[in-house]
């Protein structure tokens, strides 16, 4: 029920976000259309904890945060490399091992790797993760596995 | 400032279409008209400002959902088709190291 | 205060073309597609990210500073799903990526 209750919301804000129209005509048909896709989504049997992740909403924001910082010194990083040249490059890939349990956990970790440049991941199996970086460091940044615990501490229910 | 960023964008996706010309895979292809489309956005995006209209940035919303769309339809279409491609690349570069 | 706001999104703007740039080149001088994808990806990122930072600060409060935010929420919810699907396409195309040293636990 709160995933249903919580999609209707965020369908709302978008609607009136992008509609910019506060008449009773154009309310009323925002209304229309958001019950209408939530009855869809509903029979489509899709509002779960994965369309609607509210149990997420109180961690993500420091989450974010330590994503952003990490986000501006990889493309500070990435820069100069490109300045630098080819010789200031080190393209590696590997395998490493993820700790998180569930799938939602999982691909947080994996599009977090693939969002700060330098580092790709490639393909995602249930414990492991394939990474392409740019340089080695990469790599070894990624193996001393802070990101991966703080996805971790992300997922953890309650 | 917004007319000097709308010059940075416009070199950019000139950039992109090189690459996208050059080769020398499909999948460089593809990933020049996606930062191609991207750019795109931004573009729009400037521009509305630029010219004081910011209703532009709606097609700049609606550009950004249809460039994601698109490239994931293309690279559905690749994935299977272009294993051949990427197999002669690899040999041409193979021969290359070895000569 | 007006005069601030325009400095500082002036220095976001030229910050963020200075970085898209940067993108750019590297998407030409890069020698491989797994390397170039890492160059693109800084054009999507903090590039996109600072230009419309700088869009935002010259919109104000308004219908326009939630568009520009949602223009930034898709993109960075669009682009990495992008690159991990071109990436997950070309390994799966048998494309080999050139490495700077053998490498020791490759995949297949």
């Amino acid at each position: 029920m709160r995933h249903t209750v919580s999609m209707f919301v965020v369908l709302s804000l978008i609607w009136l976000l992008n509609s910019g129209f506060f008449t009773g005509l154009h309310l009323s048909l925002g209304l229309l259309s958001v019950v209408l896709v939530v009855w869809v989504a509903y029979r489509m049997d899709v509002v779960d904890h994965e369309s609607a992740p509210v149990h997420l909403t109180l961690r993500l924001p420091s989450y974010y945060a330590w994503l952003m910082k990490e986000l501006v010194l990889s493309n500070i990083d990435v820069t100069k490399r490109i300045w630098l040249g080819k010789k200031s490059i080190s393209p590696s890939m590997a395998v490493l091992p993820l700790s998180q349990r569930t799938d939602m956990g999982r691909v947080i970790y994996a599009n977090s790797i693939t969002l700060t440049p330098g580092t790709v991941a490639i393909d995602l199996n249930s414990d492991t993760v394939v990474v392409h970086s740019l340089t080695a460091g990469g790599i070894e940044d990624l193996r001393s596995g802070e990101m991966d615990r703080r996805v971790s501490r992300l997922e953890k229910q309650k | 400032m917004l007319i000097a960023t709308t010059l940075a964008i416009l070199v950019v996706m000139i950039m992109a279409l090189v690459r996208a010309f050059l080769g020398p895979t499909i999948y460089d292809r593809i990933l020049a008209v996606n930062t191609f489309g991207t750019k795109t956005v931004l573009l729009i995006a400037v521009i509305g400002f630029l010219f004081g209209r910011p209703d532009f940035l709606d097609i700049a919303l609606v550009y950004a959902l249809i460039n994601f769309i698109s490239v994931i339809g293309v690279l559905r279409y690749f994935e299977y088709n272009d294993e051949v491609a990427a197999h002669e690349y690899n040999e041409k570069a193979e021969t290359q190291k070895e000569s | 205060m007006d005069t601030v706001v325009n400095i500082v999104s002036g220095a976001c703007l030229l910050l963020g073309s200075f970085l898209i740039f940067s993108g750019g080149l590297g998407l030409l001088r890069f020698p491989d597609f797994y390397t170039r994808m890492h160059a693109a990806g800084i054009t999507e990122t903090l590039a996109t990210g600072l230009i419309l930072l700088g869009l935002m600060l010259l919109a104000g409060w308004g219908i326009v500073l939630a568009k520009l935010m949602m223009i930034l929420l898709f993109i960075l919810i669009t682009s990495p799903t992008a690159s991990h699907a071109l990436a997950k396409s070309a390994q799966h195309g048998k494309l080999a990526p050139q490495l700077a040293e053998p490498e020791d636990q490759r995949s297949r």
